[in-house]
């Protein structure tokens, strides 16, 4: 199953919710969803590649590492992305994100996501077996 | 929420029993229909606030409290160090001082109305707005150092800004105790761009109307009259403190079980305040709220610099500048006792009441200012703090409206241009880079700010003082 994701309500900021068949899956599905509260990922060529790496002490909480590296990548470099891969070895994790510099008039950038919270935060397997990482962010 | 939970002690001020590991009450100040509409997670988050170390007479609510990450927006709470009290990365938030300031103009509504739609675009394209937006001020890494240690104070010396500016900014434009080497490098990286920057979200700069004085002492001390012109900017520490909020949140979340901290949600990740931990981020905070000061106090110089060309029969005075998301050491009587406290205030404004010494000394006598942000589309309310306020709750009261929407809603029931042409219609300009950004913060996706102002009111947090509706709004 291809990474999916979707977004959850909070009255204030915004959930978002990866999906998929393995752990990694659903942590790249997660990211997407970032994307998305910012701009359509369709919207977003995947044209420049930006590697990441960070480590927690579990699951939820490199959840919320991965997301900032990636927030953090997107603030400092000005950029979007709307791919990735992610390799997670035991707490320590390993992505690559393709994506490209924002144009304000093609990707209508609604809102800044300030940071990944311990809100809803949530590393866990359904009952079908599927992978789902979520957590609110801050916009 | 469930009233059932709450027991009413006055028309405003519901309490929650202490119950389970909570070691005082909780406090909510809001109408019986305020109250009705809080989703039912400000009541968790208000009793998990009062399970926290050291935790001084009551976790609090503000009537505009809402869902937020650990505390509820719109919590106040103080801790004693002396009992082990903790300091919250969780309860300052990523938005570190992000606040509210209140230019005066010295023109009236008649003088904006032959250039509205040229100063509207001046000021759209003079103060960067929105997600990658960049400012004009580039620091080193020496100049940022200065910055986070001086605040707006270091902006004026650079020539952003009046000297007499800084006595109406809390702390009179620059935060002591900052620490800018407890600030990391990706913190300082973040923000190097950012400086005279507006953000995005509900961030804005608002070209407003006084159009109601309901105080006209208190409003003539504060030297506003209706029909004056008055500009509000609403905007933080930018990507410094939020990256500040991220690194200090994990390291409190990790760290709280060493120093025996049960945490009943991990975003109230905390660290006693005679900790190492809790030191370091005090200073980065203090660096991070010195970050907000400078920022606004840039935005502002750029804004005396688009009127200069437009209206330059202008004089923009600073009324006041406050901020809503800090922890802030003051001093509170407790049981009869001045007693040393670390204040947090989430989405909550500083209001202390009259003869207060840390208000400057021209408005000392009627008490601080309360600048309350609104929507693009309804209104803002300058209130004063009351002399109740200090022992309701710590001197605080609301910040805002609080949506009452999620931004999906918002996405699904409005489209940005027709929220901007209606909005126009109604005599309000609206400049934005993003279409989607302006649904998303459409008017209706909020509480009814008059609501949440006169519950303030009635609950003796602040008093009324004007009401101020927009003209022109540069959104993020």
């Amino acid at each position: 199953m291809e990474p999916q994701w979707e977004h959850f309500p909070h009255q204030s900021d915004i959930g978002v919710r990866g999906l998929g068949s393995s752990k990694e899956a659903a942590f790249e599905g997660a990211a997407r969803a970032v994307t998305a509260v910012i701009t359509d990922p369709d919207f977003v060529v995947p044209a420049q590649e930006v590697s990441m790496v960070c480590e927690a002490p579990d699951d939820e909480l490199l959840l919320v590492d991965w997301l900032n590296a990636l927030i953090y990548e997107m603030a400092t470099r000005k950029m979007l992305f709307s791919r990735f891969t992610v390799r997670i070895t035991g707490h320590a994790l390993q992505a690559t994100a393709w994506g490209e510099p924002i144009d304000v008039a093609r990707h209508q950038p609604a809102v800044e996501v300030k940071g990944a919270t311990y809100t809803e935060l949530s590393v866990k397997r359904d009952e079908q077996g599927r992978w789902i990482a979520q957590c609110v962010v801050d916009v | 929420m469930d009233l059932n939970q709450l027991k009413r002690r006055g028309h405003d001020e519901w309490h929650i029993s202490p119950r389970g590991k909570m070691r005082v009450p909780g406090v909510i100040y809001a109408t019986e229909s305020l109250i009705r509409d809080m989703d039912e997670k400000v009541y968790e988050q208000v009793t998990n606030v009062a399970t926290l170390p050291g935790i001084v007479r009551a976790s609090y609510a503000m009537p505009d409290a809402h869902w937020g990450y650990g505390f509820p927006i719109g919590g106040v709470a103080a801790f004693d160090p002396d009992l082990g009290g903790v300091v919250s990365a969780g309860g300052v938030g990523f938005d570190i001082s992000c606040g509210v300031r209140l230019l005066r103009t010295g023109l009236t509504v008649e003088d904006l109305q032959p250039v509205k739609e040229l100063l509207a675009e001046a000021l759209f394209h003079r103060i960067p707005a929105g997600v990658g937006s960049t400012g004009l001020v580039h620091l080193d890494k020496r100049e940022m150092d200065a910055m986070l240690a001086g605040g707006a104070k270091w902006a004026v010396g650079k020539g952003y800004g009046l000297h007499e500016d800084l006595e109406c900014i809390e702390e009179r434009g620059c935060m002591a105790g900052a620490k800018p080497d407890c600030v990391s490098d990706f913190a300082k990286k973040r923000q190097q761009d950012e400086m005279g920057t507006l953000g995005s979200g509900n961030h804005y700069l608002e070209v407003q109307q006084v159009v109601k004085v309901f105080d006209a002492e208190v409003a003539s001390v504060f030297r506003i009259r209706e029909g004056d012109l008055v500009v509000s900017i609403h905007c933080g520490s930018r990507g410094l403190g939020h990256q500040i909020g991220t690194e200090f949140l994990k390291r409190m979340a990790v760290s709280a079980a060493r120093y025996h901290i049960e945490l009943p949600d991990r975003e109230l990740a905390s660290a006693p305040i005679n900790s190492e931990v809790g030191q370091e981020y005090l200073g980065a905070m203090r660096a991070g709220i010195n970050c907000a000061l400078a920022n606004r106090q840039i935005v502002t110089h750029l804004v005396r610099e688009v009127f200069e060309e437009v209206l330059p029969q202008a004089t923009l005075s600073l009324l006041y500048d406050v901020s809503h998301n800090t922890c802030k050491v003051e001093e509170h009587v407790i049981d009869g006792t001045a007693t040393r406290l670390f204040v947090h205030r989430k989405g909550a404004t500083r209001a202390f009441g009259p003869g207060h010494p840390d208000i400057p000394p021209s408005l000392r006598e009627v008490g601080q200012p309360v600048l309350i942000g609104g929507t693009m589309g309804t209104a803002s309310y300058v209130l004063v703090g009351t002399k109740e306020s200090m022992t309701l709750a710590f001197g605080s009261a609301c910040h805002g409206a609080g949506r009452s929407m999620s931004r999906h809603q918002a996405l699904r029931q409005w489209h940005g241009r027709e929220v901007v042409k209606d909005l126009a219609a109604r005599g309000i300009l609206i400049r934005s880079p993003s279409m989607r950004g302006v649904a998303e913060e459409a008017p209706g996706a909020y509480k009814d700010v008059s609501e949440v102002v006169d519950a303030a009111d009635d609950a003796n947090l602040a008093r009324k003082v004007a009401r101020l509706e927009p003209l022109v709004c540069v959104k993020g």
